[in-house]
């Protein structure tokens, strides 16, 4: 089933504790999927570039003697790929022993560098942006906030995820939101199941698009990522995803300043829209927007194929 | 007087044997009276009134006090802060004032035979389904599968519904003062689905039976739903329903579209090409 959920604060507002009002919204939706959480949250844009990765699955912790040293290993090789890349890492911070946060002082080419440190076997970058942050791990939004700090979080918006496994594993590689691989500050979540999954990833395999997991989800975030490479802008590409996409889905995508959401043709997943003079909130269910507000409020279903983006 | 359990199961025999499924039936007779009450319904009385505060509360200890409350009489309750939550309001199966000062979330009021319900939010999926008689209206819009299978009453949103409404409709009617999303009135029926701005598409779509009016524009007819003629009867009806509830049509009902079942599907002629030469 899954919850998504999306917030953001029109320009000119207050940074918000946009990591606390996520995890309200999402533990709202805990019993839409309890298996994983995951945030895609935008923060403040100090020039550097955020690298969250982990280096081993959560699940590999409890089955393993050997994880930990591995874990070492693969954390030093990370460091000295950077260093040999000619990246200057400006802080490091682990969250949890697996997973890690970067703030990368570094101005090439992010492919190049993301593929560099992903091959190393069991590192995956959950992202790379100048204000993107992508937080996801196993467990509710309660669980997964206190582990990453995020209920401190400051920033601008955030889309985030509680998920039901359906389709593939439940581990941090098939949570959301995934990040449109290689692009900086992109992220999406997605409600919903595609069932024409494997044609398109074979083809976009083809054009050369890295798929970290068997997730169905990903499919949107490659499909973004390889639109934009092409030049169209978001609101084009979410708008011809609605026809390449086959199956039932609501999704939301964020860049570093824009929160956009589609719905499919038969307008089969929910979701309700807040639009208030301040801020857009929107989420599966309206009782997840409610955590934001003590009063009632205006909201609306948005349609059949309806494709919408706003500006931050 | 004689009970169920003393005379006919006993009779036959079916203490005497596990009992699932149909054997589950309530077997009837008019001396007994117990049979001619609705079970789990009420006698209340609407000058007895009461006001729950739901902000702490789970669905479920909303629905056990609105049911106390109606097994002690009250016949107007208030539920105040809902906060959009799920299953609310949801089997009431006898006469009663029902308030919410909020929005609902999903299946909000289903399964009712009765009461009259407002809501003075908006609500979520699935809003009154299999709805039997009563009244619901809502103040703002609703969500997709509004009144999914209502079988009576009147179910009525001030603003705009989403997807799939009356999907399935049975019968009652559904008055939507906005616009609705696409596959409204799917697999409808039989009773009337008014629409007082713009329907999406494929509206209609495998309808059996009933009609759907619409005010504004249609993006697109579903299979086998067809213009039907507008009649001084349904204007008369149109405008006195409409008014019942302080809704206007923005062009006035008589300039409402009419839409009904052409009955060309497989269904209403079972007959292969074969055996349709040989019947004419």
């Amino acid at each position: 089933m899954c919850g998504i959920a999306g917030i953001i604060h029109k320009k000119g507002g207050a940074s918000e504790n946009i990591g606390a009002q996520m995890t309200d919204m999402l533990q709202a939706l805990k019993h839409r999927g309890p298996d994983s959480t995951g945030y895609a949250v935008y923060g403040e844009d100090n020039g550097n570039q955020i690298m969250r990765l982990k280096v081993a699955e959560a699940i590999e912790l409890e089955g393993s003697f050997s994880i930990h040293a591995e874990i070492a290993e693969r954390i030093a090789l990370v460091d000295s790929r950077l260093s040999e890349a000619g990246v200057k890492v400006v802080s490091k911070e682990n969250s949890t022993e697996y997973s890690l946060r970067y703030e990368l002082d570094f101005s090439g080419d992010m492919k190049k560098i993301a593929d560099f440190i992903e091959d190393i076997e069991g590192v995956e970058i959950l992202s790379v942006g100048n204000t993107l942050e992508l937080i996801k791990d196993l467990g509710d939004a309660s669980v997964v906030s206190s582990q990453y700090g995020l209920n401190d979080f400051n920033g601008t918006h955030a889309i985030g995820h509680t998920r039901m496994a359906t389709e593939s594993d439940i581990d941090i590689r098939s949570a959301h939101p995934y990040w449109a691989y290689p692009f900086s500050d992109i992220a999406v979540v997605h409600n919903g199941q595609l069932t024409n999954y494997w044609t398109n990833r074979r083809d976009l395999e083809r054009k050369g698009n890295r798929f970290s997991s068997n997730c169905d989800s990903e499919l949107i975030a490659v499909y973004i990522a390889n639109k934009m490479s092409e030049g169209v802008d978001l609101e084009t590409a979410m708008r011809e995803s609605i026809d390449f996409l086959d199956g039932v889905f609501t999704y939301l995508v964020t860049t570093k300043d824009q929160l956009g959401m589609a719905k499919d043709c038969m307008a089969a997943k929910p979701m309700v829209v807040y639009e208030g003079d301040d801020m857009i909130a929107l989420a599966s269910e309206e009782v997840a927007i409610r955590k934001l507000f003590d009063h009632q409020i205006h909201t609306f279903d948005p349609y059949d194929g309806e494709v919408k983006v706003w500006q931050h | 007087m004689a009970t169920l359990k003393d005379t006919k199961s006993h009779d036959m025999g079916l203490h005497e044997e596990s009992l699932k499924g149909r054997t589950q039936q309530r077997f009837f007779s008019v001396d007994e009276t117990s049979n001619l009450t609705y079970f789990n319904s009420f006698e209340v009385d609407t000058d007895k009134a009461a006001t729950i505060d739901a902000l702490e509360m789970t669905p479920r200890e909303i629905n056990i006090a609105i049911r106390e409350l109606m097994e002690s009489g009250v016949g107007s309750i208030t539920v105040d802060n809902p906060m959009s939550r799920h299953g609310v309001g949801v089997g009431i199966l006898n006469r009663l004032n029902l308030t919410f000062n909020d929005s609902l979330g999903y299946f909000g009021c289903g399964l009712i035979d009765g009461p009259n319900v407002h809501i003075k939010g908006r609500v979520g999926w699935s809003c009154a389904e299999n709805m039997m008689a009563g009244t619901v209206l809502i103040e703002m819009n609703a969500g997709s599968t509004f009144g999914a299978a209502i079988r009576g009453g009147d179910l009525v949103c001030r603003g705009s519904v989403g997807a799939r409404t009356g999907i399935d409709q049975k019968g009652g009617t559904i008055i939507v003062g906005g616009n609705t999303g696409a596959f409204s009135g799917f697999m409808m029926q039989r009773g009337r689905m008014i629409v007082c701005g713009d329907a999406g598409r494929n509206l209609g779509d495998s309808m059996y039976d009933g009609v759907i009016y619409v005010g504004g524009e249609v993006e697109e007819l579903g299979i086998d739903c067809v213009p039907g003629e507008m009649t001084e009867l349904d204007v008369r009806y149109l405008s006195s329903k409409l008014d019942l509830y302080g809704i206007k049509s923005p062009n006035g009902a008589e300039k409402m579209h009419k839409y009904v079942s052409g009955k060309m599907l497989w269904n209403y002629d079972k007959l292969e090409a074969h055996e349709k030469k040989v019947a004419l």
